[in-house]
């Protein structure tokens, strides 16, 4: 079997991977990128709405424009990229040279030899079945990412009638989308009392376009045995199911936007440990996993609402990783905890002694939220965000001057909570 | 067309009977309404290969069909290659009163003639199945039970007969029927017509439906709903054996049941409902459905659902299945009410199938050229990375993985198509492409692309399973 060894082996080509890329050849380390599709981007490719970019180019940028810049830096760097190439297995994973074996139509099947792997594979869209819909099974019911990809790589469209469950980003974008392809868009439906996506999109998605968000509503019943032809509505009253005031939508399409998962899957066959709330792997500061020479970042990690954020993130996981290649140990990692109203903290480690760039979701929503840091339940720091919500990521910096002074056991605590 | 004998309906029954059939020197037909074979009640099967226990074989003809059908399928497996695997079944009890059932069981398994069953108290149940509750007091224990894929089987059987020259006529729904000297006419709803002199009833949950037609027997199939819940093969909850509880009346309970391909069932439930093409789910019944699977084995968790489907069994009044020579339209032949143990029981309706029109008339004469086998098609995530290597080498479409989740290659897309599955759920059903945790979400634009290109099909030809299931409806 063909055989190719490099320093660093980045697993996917989307924002994440991109960035993560560039910087560890940036560090002078050898670098292959696999990508399964036939171009670098990602899920960047099918986003060809703007709104990207303004943190990394303070400017505002569709998705293939943003995916463009990383292109085309990559192409003039000394980085093997592997298009059309999907990482099939990883084998001896906790050696100091981990064999990774790749399946293409391009190359056919070869093996990489690496030191560390950085998985930015992104994540995947709940379904149907994870939100365990009732009713008939009939065509017309989409993931609204495979909407958007059908419309806007392929030119294709769904359906005319459409009801929008759940509001994410994505199904945000795409009841703004389907409106301009001329389709009527009836109603976007979200189970939670607040917006799931961001408030941008609501007012540039649906209010103006006049498409009605109905929060606090589920879809109670699916009809229709070929393809879809209505579906009832229940509104919650106090998180249970007003009956009496259900009503009912006539709609040939159901999109789905009920929310991304970590795609796991290798980190899983891998061992590699997970974090319940954000679905995928622990990592500490160093972005790298619970097994030695694995980084994870972007959205393979925690799902993240600016790609911006991303590229960041994905940074460091490439700079680390060329740190670890170079033999540079990550000492002092203390677990990070998400206290009252956090959904969870990334990474999951810290290190006192530098400065700890951290993001976090908050359960609730609120006006001047006071964000509290305590170190084995003594308050370490404090400070207020003007606005907090579910769908709106915070990334704030634990420095190393605010944890001066403090005696770490090797058990020790950090924990974050969003005072009451 | 004039045939010898029109088989109507493409389900395991119908598949077993034509591929049996196709071993002699008779003309034959396969038709069924739907845009592919399997489509009814047999995709929505919980896939068992029973242990010949559940009934009483003196008294039920099914019982008796299901322990000769259970032996035939290590043959049939060596020859068509289908995932079946003899992975035994575990018939769990909590309670005192349900080892008594348990041990009547046990004895109608014996009096059966099933194979290797016993009786196992706690220690032993607990080792045989250690992911199940340690609440659990005994067990009967069928180690000649196993699991397949059915749809797999039913294809891999059409295929065989279609090999042999059965002619597979799809989108045939049977409107009218007549009987003259010559045979009978049968005529399909959009008009096409086939003479053939013997038919044989085997149109599922249809059944009551196509005897009218024909003016034959009155009986009626009532359809009797289960919902299945399919788990992602991550769960660690997952057991190596079939898990049954002690059964209730209408039903043999909630089971879990591993698949071959690593994931697992749970389900089914049992409704008597009136509309034959009523597959909805409900909350209520996934509430009922876990709650008891988790009183079995207490790692399952809603949580690694994949995705929820219905069945209806094909139930006849009594509870048995009806196979016999219509007495009022000579040449007719029913074969009804194939509720479970159909599947296990389909190769064995088969040849009593074929002792009836033996009986009814028909001369069968063996060919000498009949072929059992079927070529095996590679998949890539049976492979190593070396047998990948190879196989990539001669065709490199084995080397573009599709499907993420399932690690189906462009190649096997391409053979299922060129098999004749050209719906969505065919493709699927024939290589598990959108069968795993993102149900379709990432590959079912680049399925579409390639059944376009390999077929020629325009984009609003595309269906999730033939009829009005379009699935894009304009272009920009």
């Amino acid at each position: 079997m063909k055989e190719h060894t490099f320093d660093i082996t980045v697993i996917g080509g989307g924002a994440a991977g991109m960035a993560a890329a560039l910087a560890a050849e940036k560090e002078g380390c050898s670098v292959a990128l696999v990508e399964r599709e036939e171009y670098l981007g990602g899920i960047l490719l099918q986003c060809i709405h703007n709104g990207f970019g303004l943190h990394e180019f303070k400017e505002e940028l569709t998705g293939p424009e943003y995916a463009q810049r990383f292109a085309d830096q990559l192409a003039s760097k000394n980085i093997t990229v592997f298009t059309q190439t999907t990482l099939s297995e990883i084998s001896d994973e906790r050696e100091s040279i981990k064999s990774l074996f790749c399946y293409s139509s391009r190359y056919g099947v070869f093996c990489i030899r690496t030191k560390a792997v950085i998985l930015a594979v992104g994540s995947r869209e709940r379904n149907r079945g994870n939100i365990a819909l009732p009713g008939t099974r009939p065509s017309g019911i989409y993931t609204a990412g495979l909407a958007q990809q059908l419309v806007n790589i392929d030119g294709y469209l769904v359906g005319r009638n459409i009801v929008i469950v759940g509001s994410g980003d994505i199904g945000l974008i795409m009841a703004r989308r389907m409106s301009w392809a001329g389709a009527k868009v009836h109603a976007v439906l979200e189970i939670q009392e607040y917006p799931s996506g961001l408030t941008r999109n609501i007012v540039q998605c649906l209010n103006d376009f006049s498409i009605p968000l109905y929060l606090s509503h589920i879809v109670s019943n699916i009809y229709g045995k070929d393809r879809i032809e209505r579906i009832d509505v229940t509104p919650l009253k106090e998180g249970h199911a007003d009956n009496a005031a259900a009503f009912s939508i006539d709609c040939d399409t159901l999109l789905l936007s009920v929310g991304l998962v970590p795609e796991n899957e290798l980190a899983k066959k891998t061992g590699i440990e997970l974090l319940g709330q954000t679905g995928g792997p622990l990592v500490d500061s160093a972005m790298m996993t619970s097994i030695p020479g694995f980084f994870a970042c972007g959205n393979a990690l925690h799902i993240h609402d600016l790609v911006d954020y991303v590229s960041q993130e994905a940074r460091r996981a490439g700079t680390n990783a060329a740190a670890f290649i170079r033999g540079e140990k990550t000492i002092s990692q203390y677990r990070i905890r998400a206290g009252a109203n956090v959904r969870y903290t990334v990474p999951g480690r810290i290190n006192p002694a530098l400065d700890n760039t951290l993001f976090m979701r908050s359960m609730i929503v609120r006006q001047q939220a006071q964000i509290e840091i305590k170190v084995d339940n003594r308050v370490v720091k404090r400070f207020k965000k003007s606005h907090i919500q579910p769908s709106e990521m915070i990334c704030f910096t634990l420095n190393k001057d605010d944890m001066k002074g403090i005696s770490f056991a090797e058990d020790s605590v950090v924990e974050v909570g969003i005072v009451q | 067309m004039n045939y010898d004998v029109a088989i109507i309906g493409a389900g395991v029954s119908g598949a077993c009977i034509a591929r049996l059939l196709s071993q002699y020197h008779l003309k034959i037909a396969l038709i069924d309404k739907a845009a592919d074979v399997s489509f009814g009640t047999s995709k929505a099967n919980s896939g068992i290969i029973h242990g010949g226990f559940h009934s009483d074989a003196g008294h039920y003809l099914k019982a008796k069909l299901e322990i000769k059908g259970n032996l035939m399928f290590d043959q049939l497996k060596r020859e068509l290659d289908f995932p079946f695997v003899r992975c035994g079944i575990l018939v769990v009890a909590f309670r005192e009163e349900e080892v008594k059932t348990l041990e009547k069981l046990y004895r109608q398994g014996i009096n059966n003639g099933a194979i290797g069953i016993e009786m196992c108290g706690q220690e032993r149940t607990l080792a045989l199945e250690p992911k199940l509750s340690h609440d659990v007091l005994a067990s009967l224990h069928a180690p000649g039970g196993g699991i397949i894929e059915p749809y797999r089987f039913v294809f891999a059987m059409v295929e065989s007969a279609v090999k042999n020259g059965t002619e597979l006529l799809l989108n045939f729904e049977v409107a009218g029927a007549s009987k003259d000297a010559g045979g009978f006419l049968i005529e399909s709803k959009d008009r096409r017509c086939i003479r053939a002199s013997y038919v044989i009833n085997a149109a599922g949950v249809y059944a009551d439906e196509v005897s009218e037609i024909f003016n034959a027997e009155k009986f009626t199939i009532i359809p009797r709903k289960g919902e299945e819940y399919l788990i992602d093969r991550f769960s660690t909850a997952i057991p190596s054996k079939v898990i049954f509880p002690v059964p209730g009346a209408n039903s043999k309970g909630t089971l879990c049941i591993p698949t071959p391909e690593g994931t697992m069932m749970v389900g089914p439930s049992a409704v008597d409902i009136d509309d034959k093409e009523e597959l909805s789910t409900s909350s209520e019944h996934l509430q009922n459905i876990f709650e008891f699977a988790k009183h079995m084995i207490p790692a399952i968790s809603e949580r690694d659902i994949i995705t929820s489907f219905a069945g209806l069994r094909p139930a006849l009044a009594g509870g048995d299945f009806l196979i016999e020579n219509s007495a009022m339209v000579p040449g007719l032949i029913h074969v009804a009410g194939i509720q479970s143990p159909g599947l296990t029981a389909s190769p064995a309706i088969a040849e009593y199938v074929k002792d009836l029109l033996k009986k009814a008339g028909c001369t069968l004469v063996e060919k000498s050229d009949f072929d059992p086998s079927l070529e095996k098609f590679p998949r890539i995530r049976s492979m190593t990375p070396y047998e990948a290597e190879g196989v990539t080498a001669e065709d490199p479409a084995f080397g573009n993985i599709v499907c993420r989740c399932e690690h189906v290659s462009e190649a096997e897309i391409v053979e299922a198509i060129r098999r004749g599955h050209t719906t969505l759920d065919g493709i699927k059903f024939f290589t598990r492409s959108g069968m795993g945790r993102c149900q379709g979400g990432f590959c079912s634009g680049k399925i579409m692309r390639i059944l376009m290109r390999e077929t020629g099909m325009s984009f609003d030809e595309i269906t999730k399973r033939g009829g009005g299931s379009r699935i894009l409806t304009g272009s920009l």
